[in-house]
Protein backbone atom coordinates (compact mmCIF):
# COMPACT_ATOMS: atom_id res chain seq x y z
CA UNK A 1 0.00 0.00 0.00
CA UNK A 2 2.25 2.20 0.93
CA UNK A 3 4.72 1.69 -1.26
CA UNK A 4 2.37 2.00 -4.00
CA UNK A 5 2.76 5.32 -2.77
CA UNK A 6 6.08 6.01 -2.83
CA UNK A 7 6.49 4.17 -6.42
CA UNK A 8 3.90 7.02 -7.93
CA UNK A 9 6.23 9.73 -6.10
CA UNK A 10 9.62 8.69 -7.74
CA UNK A 11 6.96 8.26 -11.13
CA UNK A 12 5.54 11.59 -10.68
CA UNK A 13 9.65 13.41 -9.85
CA UNK A 14 10.62 11.87 -12.82
CA UNK A 15 7.94 13.41 -15.24
CA UNK A 16 8.03 16.88 -13.32
CA UNK A 17 11.64 17.11 -13.72
CA UNK A 18 11.55 16.15 -17.56
CA UNK A 19 8.47 18.27 -18.65
CA UNK A 20 9.45 20.91 -17.29
CA UNK A 21 13.15 21.05 -18.78
CA UNK A 22 12.76 19.17 -21.42
CA UNK A 23 10.52 19.74 -24.86
CA UNK A 24 9.28 16.33 -26.04
CA UNK A 25 7.12 16.93 -28.85
CA UNK A 26 9.42 16.82 -31.58
CA UNK A 27 8.19 14.88 -34.29
CA UNK A 28 9.65 12.14 -35.78
CA UNK A 29 7.53 12.33 -38.93
CA UNK A 30 9.11 15.74 -39.76
CA UNK A 31 12.00 13.68 -39.51
CA UNK A 32 11.28 11.82 -41.91
CA UNK A 33 10.09 14.09 -44.33
CA UNK A 34 13.07 17.29 -43.83
CA UNK A 35 14.90 13.64 -45.05
CA UNK A 36 13.20 13.06 -48.36
CA UNK A 37 13.26 16.81 -49.20
CA UNK A 38 17.13 16.82 -48.62
CA UNK A 39 17.37 14.07 -50.84
CA UNK A 40 15.36 15.70 -53.47
CA UNK A 41 17.27 18.86 -53.02
CA UNK A 42 20.25 17.11 -53.68
CA UNK A 43 19.26 15.41 -56.61
CA UNK A 44 18.47 18.49 -57.88
CA UNK A 45 21.46 20.40 -57.32
CA UNK A 46 23.31 17.52 -58.96
CA UNK A 47 21.40 17.81 -61.89
CA UNK A 48 21.87 21.90 -61.76
CA UNK A 49 25.43 21.03 -61.64
CA UNK A 50 26.21 18.06 -63.77
CA UNK A 51 29.96 18.07 -64.08
CA UNK A 52 31.11 21.16 -63.26
CA UNK A 53 32.86 21.89 -60.32
CA UNK A 54 31.62 24.69 -57.94
CA UNK A 55 34.75 27.45 -58.62
CA UNK A 56 37.04 28.04 -55.77
CA UNK A 57 37.72 32.55 -55.34
CA UNK A 58 41.79 31.71 -55.30
CA UNK A 59 43.49 31.45 -52.20
CA UNK A 60 43.29 34.91 -51.59
CA UNK A 61 40.79 37.02 -49.12
CA UNK A 62 37.86 38.15 -50.42
CA UNK A 63 35.37 40.32 -48.54
CA UNK A 64 31.62 39.43 -48.15
CA UNK A 65 30.98 41.76 -51.12
CA UNK A 66 32.95 39.94 -53.35
CA UNK A 67 32.32 36.52 -52.38
CA UNK A 68 28.09 37.72 -52.98
CA UNK A 69 29.13 39.15 -56.60
CA UNK A 70 31.39 35.78 -57.43
CA UNK A 71 28.28 33.78 -56.19
CA UNK A 72 25.40 35.44 -58.25
CA UNK A 73 27.75 35.44 -60.80
CA UNK A 74 28.36 31.90 -60.93
CA UNK A 75 25.91 30.15 -63.49
CA UNK A 76 24.54 27.81 -61.15
CA UNK A 77 24.93 30.18 -57.99
CA UNK A 78 21.29 31.46 -58.16
CA UNK A 79 20.05 27.79 -58.69
CA UNK A 80 21.73 26.04 -55.95
CA UNK A 81 20.21 28.98 -53.42
CA UNK A 82 17.05 28.44 -54.36
CA UNK A 83 17.21 24.78 -53.83
CA UNK A 84 19.15 25.08 -50.60
CA UNK A 85 16.15 27.53 -49.43
CA UNK A 86 13.20 25.55 -50.72
CA UNK A 87 14.17 22.64 -49.03
CA UNK A 88 15.15 24.43 -45.87
CA UNK A 89 11.99 26.20 -45.80
CA UNK A 90 9.96 23.00 -46.93
CA UNK A 91 11.23 20.90 -43.19
CA UNK A 92 11.21 23.98 -41.28
CA UNK A 93 7.61 24.24 -42.10
CA UNK A 94 6.82 20.45 -41.93
CA UNK A 95 8.61 20.65 -38.86
CA UNK A 96 6.49 23.16 -37.45
CA UNK A 97 2.96 21.73 -38.46
CA UNK A 98 4.05 17.99 -37.01
CA UNK A 99 5.62 19.50 -33.68
CA UNK A 100 2.61 21.28 -32.93
CA UNK A 101 0.16 18.28 -33.84
CA UNK A 102 1.87 16.30 -31.26
CA UNK A 103 2.71 18.78 -28.69
CA UNK A 104 -1.45 19.33 -28.66
CA UNK A 105 -2.27 15.50 -28.95
CA UNK A 106 0.27 15.37 -25.64
CA UNK A 107 -1.68 18.34 -24.52
CA UNK A 108 2.16 20.30 -24.29
CA UNK A 109 2.42 23.70 -25.40
CA UNK A 110 4.55 24.63 -28.37
CA UNK A 111 5.99 27.91 -27.17
CA UNK A 112 6.96 28.13 -23.88
CA UNK A 113 10.47 27.92 -22.52
CA UNK A 114 11.34 24.46 -22.54
CA UNK A 115 11.23 24.71 -26.19
CA UNK A 116 12.68 28.48 -26.42
CA UNK A 117 15.05 26.95 -24.54
CA UNK A 118 15.83 23.89 -27.29
CA UNK A 119 16.03 26.42 -30.01
CA UNK A 120 18.04 28.55 -28.42
CA UNK A 121 20.81 25.70 -27.57
CA UNK A 122 20.18 24.82 -31.19
CA UNK A 123 20.91 27.75 -32.63
CA UNK A 124 24.24 28.70 -30.63
CA UNK A 125 26.85 25.99 -32.43
CA UNK A 126 24.35 25.94 -36.04
CA UNK A 127 24.95 30.07 -36.41
CA UNK A 128 28.67 29.54 -35.15
CA UNK A 129 29.50 26.99 -38.15
CA UNK A 130 27.09 28.70 -40.71
CA UNK A 131 29.69 32.04 -40.15
CA UNK A 132 32.42 29.80 -40.01
CA UNK A 133 31.14 28.16 -43.72
CA UNK A 134 31.60 31.76 -44.84
CA UNK A 135 34.52 32.70 -43.67
CA UNK A 136 35.78 29.75 -45.34
CA UNK A 137 34.67 30.30 -48.60
CA UNK A 138 36.02 33.71 -47.65
CA UNK A 139 39.37 32.27 -48.15
CA UNK A 140 38.28 29.71 -51.06
CA UNK A 141 38.33 26.71 -49.03
CA UNK A 142 34.99 25.77 -50.60
CA UNK A 143 35.84 21.95 -50.19
CA UNK A 144 35.16 22.22 -46.70
CA UNK A 145 31.95 24.08 -46.54
CA UNK A 146 30.45 20.81 -46.72
CA UNK A 147 31.98 18.95 -44.05
CA UNK A 148 31.73 22.15 -41.69
CA UNK A 149 27.88 22.10 -41.95
CA UNK A 150 27.87 18.39 -41.09
CA UNK A 151 30.12 18.71 -38.21
CA UNK A 152 28.38 21.52 -36.91
CA UNK A 153 25.05 20.59 -37.60
CA UNK A 154 25.77 17.53 -35.46
CA UNK A 155 27.31 19.39 -32.76
CA UNK A 156 24.31 21.61 -32.37
CA UNK A 157 22.08 18.64 -32.40
CA UNK A 158 24.04 17.06 -29.29
CA UNK A 159 23.99 20.46 -27.64
CA UNK A 160 20.45 19.98 -28.30
CA UNK A 161 19.76 16.86 -26.73
CA UNK A 162 19.83 17.72 -23.65
CA UNK A 163 16.85 19.65 -23.56
CA UNK A 164 14.39 17.19 -25.94
CA UNK A 165 14.62 13.62 -26.52
CA UNK A 166 18.06 12.27 -25.61
CA UNK A 167 17.82 10.24 -28.59
CA UNK A 168 18.66 12.97 -30.88
CA UNK A 169 22.28 12.97 -29.36
CA UNK A 170 22.64 10.04 -31.84
CA UNK A 171 21.79 11.63 -34.99
CA UNK A 172 24.10 14.32 -34.17
CA UNK A 173 27.35 12.28 -33.43
CA UNK A 174 26.39 10.29 -36.75
CA UNK A 175 26.58 13.79 -38.44
CA UNK A 176 29.77 14.90 -36.63
CA UNK A 177 31.65 11.38 -37.83
CA UNK A 178 30.44 11.41 -41.30
CA UNK A 179 31.10 15.18 -41.47
CA UNK A 180 34.97 14.57 -40.23
CA UNK A 181 35.31 11.44 -42.46
CA UNK A 182 34.10 13.81 -45.67
CA UNK A 183 37.34 16.05 -45.06
CA UNK A 184 39.18 13.20 -46.41
CA UNK A 185 36.99 13.35 -49.68
CA UNK A 186 37.02 17.18 -50.44
CA UNK A 187 34.41 17.00 -53.76
CA UNK A 188 32.12 14.75 -52.34
CA UNK A 189 30.50 17.01 -50.30
CA UNK A 190 26.85 16.67 -51.99
CA UNK A 191 27.03 12.81 -51.44
CA UNK A 192 28.02 13.19 -47.55
CA UNK A 193 25.38 15.94 -47.73
CA UNK A 194 22.76 13.65 -49.12
CA UNK A 195 24.04 10.64 -46.40
CA UNK A 196 23.46 12.98 -43.43
CA UNK A 197 20.95 15.56 -44.12
CA UNK A 198 19.08 12.72 -45.99
CA UNK A 199 19.33 9.09 -45.53
CA UNK A 200 20.30 9.91 -41.57
CA UNK A 201 17.17 11.80 -41.14
CA UNK A 202 14.95 9.34 -42.43
CA UNK A 203 16.66 6.67 -40.80
CA UNK A 204 16.45 8.63 -37.09
CA UNK A 205 13.02 9.53 -37.84
CA UNK A 206 11.70 6.51 -38.41
CA UNK A 207 12.90 5.17 -35.26
CA UNK A 208 11.79 8.05 -33.22
CA UNK A 209 8.54 7.59 -35.08
CA UNK A 210 8.22 3.44 -34.16
CA UNK A 211 9.71 4.50 -30.72
CA UNK A 212 7.34 7.18 -29.51
CA UNK A 213 4.51 8.32 -31.78
CA UNK A 214 2.70 5.16 -33.41
CA UNK A 215 1.06 4.45 -30.45
CA UNK A 216 0.22 8.23 -29.61
CA UNK B 1 14.33 3.15 11.03
CA UNK B 2 16.73 6.24 9.68
CA UNK B 3 15.66 5.61 6.25
CA UNK B 4 12.08 6.73 8.41
CA UNK B 5 13.26 9.84 9.13
CA UNK B 6 14.80 10.76 6.17
CA UNK B 7 11.10 10.51 4.27
CA UNK B 8 10.39 14.42 4.47
CA UNK B 9 7.03 15.55 5.34
CA UNK B 10 7.32 18.82 3.84
CA UNK B 11 7.66 17.06 0.60
CA UNK B 12 4.52 14.61 1.48
CA UNK B 13 1.96 16.32 -1.20
CA UNK B 14 1.71 15.78 -4.90
CA UNK B 15 1.82 19.64 -5.91
CA UNK B 16 5.13 20.16 -3.28
CA UNK B 17 7.08 17.32 -4.81
CA UNK B 18 5.62 18.96 -8.19
CA UNK B 19 7.36 22.32 -6.80
CA UNK B 20 10.13 21.14 -5.90
CA UNK B 21 10.92 18.30 -8.81
CA UNK B 22 10.41 21.32 -10.97
CA UNK B 23 12.67 23.44 -9.42
CA UNK B 24 15.95 21.15 -9.20
CA UNK B 25 16.69 20.99 -13.00
CA UNK B 26 15.30 24.72 -13.18
CA UNK B 27 17.22 27.58 -12.12
CA UNK B 28 14.61 29.28 -11.80
CA UNK B 29 10.76 28.95 -12.79
CA UNK B 30 7.49 31.65 -12.46
CA UNK B 31 4.30 31.25 -10.93
CA UNK B 32 2.07 30.55 -14.33
CA UNK B 33 4.53 28.15 -15.76
CA UNK B 34 4.67 26.35 -12.44
CA UNK B 35 0.57 26.76 -12.34
CA UNK B 36 0.79 25.10 -16.02
CA UNK B 37 2.86 22.43 -15.13
CA UNK B 38 1.46 21.13 -12.31
CA UNK B 39 -1.91 21.54 -12.94
CA UNK B 40 -2.86 23.34 -9.97
CA UNK B 41 -5.27 26.50 -8.79
CA UNK B 42 -3.43 29.71 -7.94
CA UNK B 43 -4.42 29.48 -4.40
CA UNK B 44 -3.43 25.75 -4.15
CA UNK B 45 -0.16 26.42 -5.74
CA UNK B 46 -0.10 29.54 -3.57
CA UNK B 47 -0.36 27.87 -0.50
CA UNK B 48 2.14 24.68 -0.94
CA UNK B 49 4.87 27.52 -2.01
CA UNK B 50 4.28 29.29 1.25
CA UNK B 51 5.00 25.99 3.06
CA UNK B 52 8.10 25.18 1.16
CA UNK B 53 9.30 29.16 1.80
CA UNK B 54 8.66 28.77 5.29
CA UNK B 55 11.17 25.51 5.25
CA UNK B 56 13.44 27.86 3.24
CA UNK B 57 13.66 25.34 0.90
CA UNK B 58 12.74 27.44 -2.08
CA UNK B 59 12.50 31.05 -2.73
CA UNK B 60 10.43 33.49 -4.10
CA UNK B 61 11.62 36.59 -6.11
CA UNK B 62 9.19 39.24 -7.17
CA UNK B 63 9.63 41.58 -9.91
CA UNK B 64 7.88 43.24 -12.73
CA UNK B 65 7.88 42.42 -16.41
CA UNK B 66 6.89 45.38 -18.25
CA UNK B 67 4.54 46.71 -15.61
CA UNK B 68 3.38 43.29 -14.44
CA UNK B 69 4.08 41.98 -12.03
CA UNK B 70 6.01 38.62 -11.91
CA UNK B 71 6.92 36.03 -9.22
CA UNK B 72 9.49 33.73 -9.53
CA UNK B 73 10.74 30.92 -7.65
CA UNK B 74 13.97 29.08 -6.82
CA UNK B 75 15.26 26.16 -5.01
CA UNK B 76 17.76 26.82 -2.31
CA UNK B 77 20.95 25.08 -1.40
CA UNK B 78 19.08 23.46 1.31
CA UNK B 79 15.97 22.70 -0.42
CA UNK B 80 17.87 20.32 -3.10
CA UNK B 81 19.72 19.12 -0.36
CA UNK B 82 16.66 18.12 1.32
CA UNK B 83 14.91 16.89 -1.05
CA UNK B 84 17.70 14.85 -2.92
CA UNK B 85 17.57 13.18 0.63
CA UNK B 86 14.16 12.38 -0.05
CA UNK B 87 14.55 10.88 -2.91
CA UNK B 88 17.22 8.62 -1.83
CA UNK B 89 14.95 7.53 1.19
CA UNK B 90 12.06 7.10 -1.43
CA UNK B 91 14.06 5.02 -3.28
CA UNK B 92 15.67 2.71 -0.27
CA UNK B 93 12.77 2.34 0.88
CA UNK B 94 11.31 0.81 -2.54
CA UNK B 95 14.35 -1.61 -2.46
CA UNK B 96 13.83 -2.85 0.89
CA UNK B 97 10.39 -4.00 -0.02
Amino acid sequence: MESKKYLDDIASIKTMMNKSSRFMSISGLSGILAGIYALIGACAAYIVLGDQQLSTIGREYAPVSRLINIYVGHPSGTKLALIGFTVLCAAIITGVILTRKKAKKQGERIWDSSSKRLIYNFAIPLCTGGAFCVILLQYGLIGLVAPTTLIFYGLALINASKFTLGDIKFLGIANVIIGLVSTQFIGYGLYFWALGFGVFHIIYGSIMYNKYERNL
Amino acid sequence: MSIINNINKAFDHRIRLGIMSVLMVNEKTDFKELKELLGATDGNLASHAKALEKETYIVVQKSFIGRKPNTSYSATRKGKTAFKKHIEALEKLLGNN
